[in-house]
């Protein structure tokens, strides 16, 4: 356990046992670590990112009492984010707006451990052309670069830009509500 | 609102938390449970008339144990699942042991009999109806399970949906008990089992709609 991580624990038990100035500063010091996070997978949207520490803040105060005290509090903590950011995700296919970043972040975290956010990543990327899927899996998801991708699929870098870029605008008009009701 | 303000705000609500809170919170879905299970098997079914003369037997007992054996194994998966990145791992074996155990010992009780014989053992006279009472009687509990729930945070909505179902088909199963006049081992262990599970996955397809917090 980290210097950090042993600090934060130890604010979240004292916050556990009634001291409220530990709680308040084990929630500023989680709001920090919360938005780098947040805007890590939100392409940068500050709004949107902001919405979502509030709404894990309020979960982390309001549910404190899972906390298992025997567990790490890292890992209790992001299990709460995930969840809200999953939760947003599933929000947006009827939000008026989702900027083509949001797309492209979706799969910028590769630990999704919810089932359901998997089916929901296949059911997005199940309405697209074989080959743009393809290229989305390979570049997003496997993490492989253009020329990689290129090399694969026996196309040109340039064809393989293009049709990634038009496989995350399709993605974005399903997310904006042209898609399947849930 | 600004973040800072919320996080004042927030902090000025910090009573100390109850320790254990999901067991607490089972525990209370268990007792709620079991009470309205155990009206509604009165009104409905009736005790088993030979029930004095039944819990002088040693597998009435053994019914008992074992349905009440998924009442605590869901409990133990609740108390895991309901909390965020919450995993179960050796609690698993709470559930799948007793199933083992009873298949063994029905094994042995049915050991040397004639394939006749073990039929009539496994299906009793109330198969047809057996797994669907036990569905019904454990409405309640996993209506109490839903309240259990509401101070609890799983992030892993179908296994704390089939974590509450399991659950409630034990308490359920446990309560059918003073109904159920069946005998075997092998009734047990296949109908019992099914029914029990059946409240499990039920909760697990609801998990994922009644679960969200």
């Amino acid at each position: 356990m980290s210097a950090i991580e042993a600090e934060l624990k130890e604010l979240m038990l004292r916050g556990l046992d009634g001291d409220a100035a530990a709680h308040r500063r084990l929630l500023s010091l989680l709001s920090v670590r919360l938005r780098a996070f947040f805007r890590g997978r939100l392409g940068g949207h500050a709004a949107d990112a902001e919405d979502l520490v509030q709404e894990t803040l309020m979960a982390i105060h309001t549910r404190r009492a899972t906390f298992d005290r025997a567990q790490p509090l890292e890992a209790w903590v992001y299990a709460i984010a995930r969840y809200k950011l999953i939760d947003f995700f599933r929000r947006a296919k009827v939000r008026a707006t989702v900027p083509l970043e949001a797309a492209d972040n979706v799969f910028a975290d590769s630990d999704v451990e919810s089932g359901a956010a998997k089916a929901d990543l296949d059911r997005l990327l199940g309405a697209l052309p074989q080959r743009q899927q393809d290229l989305i899996r390979a570049m997003k998801i496997e993490g492989l670069s253009v020329a990689e991708a290129a090399e694969r699929s026996g196309m040109s870098p340039s064809a393989v830009k293009v049709s990634v870029h038009r496989g995350l605008g399709a993605l974005t008009r399903r997310l904006r509500g042209g898609g399947d009701a849930h | 609102m600004r973040t800072e303000d919320l996080i004042d705000a927030l902090a000025t609500q910090t009573p100390p938390t109850p320790p254990a809170l999901p067991m607490r919170r089972i525990g209370v879905a268990a007792g709620l449970g079991a009470l309205v299970a155990l009206a509604v098997l009165l009104a409905w079914l009736g005790m088993r008339p030979d029930l004095h003369l039944a819990m002088r037997t040693g597998f009435f007992w053994l019914k008992l144990a074992y349905s009440a054996s998924f009442a605590v194994a869901g409990a133990a998966l609740v108390d895991r699942y309901g909390r965020p990145g919450g995993e179960g791992r050796w609690r698993w074996a709470l559930v799948f042991g007793p199933i083992v155990l009873l298949a063994l010992i029905a094994m042995v009780a049915s050991h040397g009999e004639g394939m006749a014989r073990m039929h009539r053992d496994m299906m009793g006279h109330s198969w047809m109806f057996c797994p669907w009472r036990i569905l019904a009687l454990a409405v309640p509990s996993f209506a109490a399970s839903l309240w259990a729930f509401k101070r609890l945070a799983p992030t892993r909505l179908g296994l704390a949906g089939f974590a509450a179902g399991l659950f409630a088909g034990g308490v359920s199963a446990s309560v059918y008990c003073l109904a159920c006049d069946e005998n075997t081992a092998l009734f047990v262990v296949t109908w019992y089992t099914l029914g029990i599970l059946a409240c499990g996955g039920v909760g697990a397809l609801l998990g994922p709609r009644l679960l969200r917090w």
